[in-house]
C-alpha cells in the first residue's frame, strides 16, 4: 500500500494474481432519493418552486408582446379581434394569476440585488438597504416610462 | 494538450441575468395596461393607427426585439433548472438545454421577423 493508503496498480494486479475475483472497491455516492413532488412538504421549498415558475409568466407575456405586434401589423380588424379576446372573462382571469406571478417575479428579483451587486463608493460599502432602495426607485421609474409610453398621446 | 474548454454557462447565465431584471422592471406595468386597463377600458385604448404609429417607430422595435429575445432566455434558463431541480430530470440535461435554449432561439427569430416585416 502507497503512503496515501491508496493501492498502487501494481499491487492491484499482484493480488488479482493471488486471487482472480479481486477486484477495487469502489465506494458509491450516498444520494438519498427524494420523491417527484420533494417541493410541496415545506411552504419555503413551495415559494421556491413558484419564484423559479415565473420564468413561464415572463415567457409567455413575451410571445402575448409578439402576438399583438403581429395583429398590430394584420390591420385593425385583426387587431380588435385580439383586444375583444383579451376582455373576456376567462382570459382576464388566467391574466390575474400571471400578473401576481410577474409581480412575485418582480419583487424576488429586485429584493435580491443587494446580494448580486456590491457597490462600493473609494473604500465603504455601499448599505444593502441603499441597494435595494435603488433597485426599487429604478422599478418605479420603469413602471411610469411604460404607462406613459403607452397611455401619453 | 488539450484545449481547454470554456464553459457556456456564464453566456447564458449572462442573458438570464439582463432577462430578469428588465422583466422585473418592466413587465407588470405592460402586463397591468395591456391586460387589464384598456381591456376593461381604466384608460382608452389608442386607436389602431396611433399603437402602429407607436410601435414602428425603429427605437420601438429594436428595443422590443431586444426585450423579448432576453425574456426568452431568461425564460429558457430559468425554466432549464426547474426541469433539472423541480423534477429531478438532470440525467436528460442534454434534451431539455437543446429544447429550452432551442425554443428561445427559434422565438427570438421569429420575434425578429414579425418586427422586421412590421409596416
Amino acid at each position: 500500500m502507497s503512503q496515501s493508503g491508496k493501492l498502487i496498480p501494481s499491487e492491484v494486479a499482484s493480488r488479482k494474481a493471488a486471487n482472480p475475483r479481486y477486484q477495487l472497491f469502489h465506494p458509491k455516492w450516498y444520494r438519498p432519493r427524494y420523491p417527484i413532488f420533494w417541493w410541496v412538504e415545506k411552504i419555503a421549498y413551495l415559494r421556491f418552486i413558484t419564484r423559479e415558475l415565473t420564468s413561464l409568466a415572463v415567457g409567455y407575456a413575451a410571445v402575448l408582446l409578439m402576438v399583438e405586434v403581429w395583429a398590430l401589423g394584420r390591420g385593425e380588424e385583426a387587431s380588435h379581434r385580439f383586444h375583444d379576446l383579451l376582455g373576456s372573462v376567462p382570459v382576464l382571469v388566467f391574466h390575474g394569476v400571471l400578473l401576481a406571478l410577474l409581480l412575485f417575479h418582480s419583487v424576488t428579483w429586485l429584493n435580491l440585488a443587494p446580494k448580486a451587486l456590491v457597490v462600493r463608493l473609494g473604500r465603504r460599502r455601499l448599505p444593502d438597504r441603499l441597494v435595494l432602495l435603488g433597485h426599487y426607485a429604478a422599478w418605479l421609474v420603469a413602471t411610469a416610462l411604460v404607462v406613459w409610453f403607452l397611455v401619453g398621446r | 494538450m488539450a484545449k481547454a474548454r470554456r464553459s457556456r454557462e456564464p453566456f447564458f447565465w449572462a442573458l438570464f441575468s439582463a432577462g430578469g431584471m428588465l422583466a422585473a422592471l418592466v413587465l407588470p406595468a405592460l402586463a397591468l395596461v395591456l391586460w387589464f386597463a384598456w381591456p376593461l377600458g381604466w384608460v382608452e385604448a389608442p386607436s389602431h393607427a396611433e399603437l402602429a404609429a407607436k410601435v414602428g417607430h425603429p427605437l420601438v422595435k429594436l428595443a422590443l426585439f431586444g426585450f423579448i429575445t432576453l425574456a426568452f432566455f431568461h425564460w429558457a434558463h430559468r425554466f432549464r433548472f426547474t426541469l433539472y431541480d423541480g423534477l429531478q430530470l438532470s440525467h436528460l440535461y442534454g434534451l431539455i438545454a437543446t429544447i429550452t435554449y432551442g425554443g428561445a432561439t427559434v422565438l427570438t427569430l421569429l420575434a425578429g421577423y414579425l418586427l422586421w416585416t412590421f409596416p
